[in-house]
């Protein structure tokens, strides 16, 4: 089975990826701003400030919109097709790309409450962060 | 005095079937078309002394510094070059950065190009990248590109006001029905709202039909002083107003996925121009995705914000109808080289000269151009008036 397209991990990106890697959401947060956002980045893009910090994210959110994929994006999706792209807002403000696991593309639906659930790459390295609606059982 | 910028020549590449009629490299592409717009402006390669391009071809390599191989090919030593990259809003961009430059007297003729031979080459390949940067948000959660993002604008869309995919569907027909009177389109037999309906799904809420086509395509666009324009053959198309802006590359960065910057870039335009809504007599709007038409009709302003489904509804948008847009088939029905920003110029100019047949609008004096690029990332207005 081909991996999905493993994310190139760079400074900005590095506390993200080690913190999914321990099953943390972890964001950035502008001091200035006292408020979240997301990507990393070197200076706050709200507030242009460089006083930051990385602090826990719940892990919950709402989809804010969503569409099914029918055609994989590349080989590593086929098995899965068709699947949810989805816009998750976080609890702590910022919005994310990602995926929301359902068994039919019909259980997910915009204003949902979802929470996050970690899924190796298959890297033996990288864990992606992706959603599965709140009430759903353990997977 | 002040010096005025106007468009003296444009040209589009001859497709057969969606692939370039006579072959040809990419640059073989753009030198035929630059020659077809200056032979129409009555001017020589020679007194090209603004160069703009931008596109996808030839990245990494001899595309990456785009204006300076053309140049090279082209024969052309440049004092003003703007190889500007926002996408399929660039060209927009190109003609405003080109009058600013005309009027400036920083150059005397602008000549912007582009090619593309995706089709031929069946090289539209925007996956496949290592995520580096922004895009490791990105990529690995499989998002079909660009579709994906503007599928989830058309979802939120719909949440939010209620918006159908008939209504979608109703832009996808109207401009197979342009297209229809138009022999240069690559799609040109009639659909229904319900054709759009039944093909195919891609990315939920949008279907194979509110696509834009994947074809070759090449085209481009001769500017100079209205001062010089008189001594040309060519009637000229005054450029009155423009704009451009863009907030991300990434969707999940986009301030609000139903409203992009036409909202800005349009108030600037038609502001700067002087014009109001009800003066546009023809527009071409970017036709990526069906969506993306209602959203730039809400952004410019021409109706409320959630109000675009209705007031596309009944074939508005369609020959016949009060608001004619994308008279050619635009990206839907003519052609989609990979970025449409420059057919988009070439549509209007043809619209404003009165050379359209059987599609001409009748007494278009004012257009109103919107290109949008990325994935709702940029745009960039025009306004082009015959007078």
């Amino acid at each position: 089975m081909t991996n999905r397209p493993a994310p190139v991990i760079d400074d900005d990106s590095r506390p993200f990826w080690q913190g999914t890697a321990r099953q943390q959401l972890r964001l950035p947060y502008c001091r200035a701003c006292a408020a979240a956002f997301f990507y990393p980045r070197a200076l706050c893009p709200r507030c242009h400030g460089d006083d930051l910090e990385w602090r826990n994210a719940s892990g919950r959110g709402t989809v804010y919109s969503y569409t099914v994929s029918r055609r994989p994006a590349g080989p590593a999706f086929q098995a899965i097709t068709p699947y949810v792209v989805a816009l998750v807002d976080l609890e702590e403000g910022p919005r994310l790309l990602t995926n929301v696991l359902v068994d039919r593309p019909d259980q997910v639906h915009i204003g949902q409450s979802v929470t996050v659930v970690y899924q190796p790459l298959g890297d033996g390295e990288t864990v992606l962060p992706l959603f599965q609606p709140e009430a759903a059982p353990e997977r | 005095m002040t010096r005025e910028a106007v468009i003296v020549g444009v040209a589009d590449t001859p497709l057969q079937n969606g692939v370039l009629r006579d072959g040809g490299s990419v640059l073989q592409v753009q030198a035929r078309a630059a020659k077809a717009a200056l032979d129409e402006a009555g001017l020589s390669m020679a007194e090209v002394d603004g160069l703009l391009s931008a596109g996808t071809w030839g990245v990494p390599g001899p595309g990456s510094l785009m204006t300076i191989t053309l140049g090279e090919y082209l024969g052309i030593r440049p004092r003003f070059t703007d190889s500007t990259n926002i996408g399929g809003a660039a060209f927009e961009a190109h003609l405003a950065h080109a009058a600013l430059a005309i009027e400036r007297g920083y150059c005397d003729v602008a000549l912007i190009c582009y090619g593309s031979t995706q089709r031929s080459e069946s090289s539209r390949t925007l996956g496949g990248r290592a995520p580096t940067l922004t895009m490791q948000y990105e990529s690995p959660f499989g998002m079909l590109m660009p579709i994906g993002g503007y599928a989830m604008a058309a979802m939120r869309h719909m949440h939010d006001y209620g918006t159908t995919g008939e209504q979608l569907a109703e832009v996808a027909v109207a401009a197979r029905a342009w297209a229809s009177l138009n022999p240069a389109a690559t799609r040109r037999e009639p659909i229904s709202v319900d054709d759009v309906l039944a093909s195919p799904m891609v990315s939920d809420p949008l279907h194979k039909l509110d696509a834009c086509l994947v074809t070759d395509g090449g085209g481009a666009v001769v500017m100079t002083s209205a001062e010089r324009a008189r001594s040309l053959n060519s009637k000229p198309i005054y450029v009155r107003g423009f704009g451009e802006s863009h907030t991300h590359w990434t969707i999940a960065q986009m301030p609000d996925l139903t409203l992009t910057t036409a909202a800005d870039t349009g108030r600037r335009a038609m502001s700067m121009a002087g014009i109001s809504h009800d003066d546009v007599d023809v527009a071409q709007i970017y036709a990526s995705f069906t969506i993306t038409v209602l959203l730039t009709l809400e952004a410019l302003g021409f109706c409320p914000r959630g109000g675009a489904g209705e007031f596309v509804a009944n074939g508005r948008l369609a020959p016949g109808g009060d608001f004619p847009i994308n008279t050619n088939g635009g990206g839907l029905s003519c052609a989609h080289p990979g970025m449409y920003g420059l057919y988009l110029l070439v549509e209007a100019v043809r619209q404003l000269r009165g050379e359209c047949g059987p599609r001409q609008v009748r007494d278009a004096r004012i257009a109103l151009v919107n290109g949008t690029g990325g994935t709702l990332s940029s745009t960039a207005t025009c306004v082009l008036s015959r007078d």
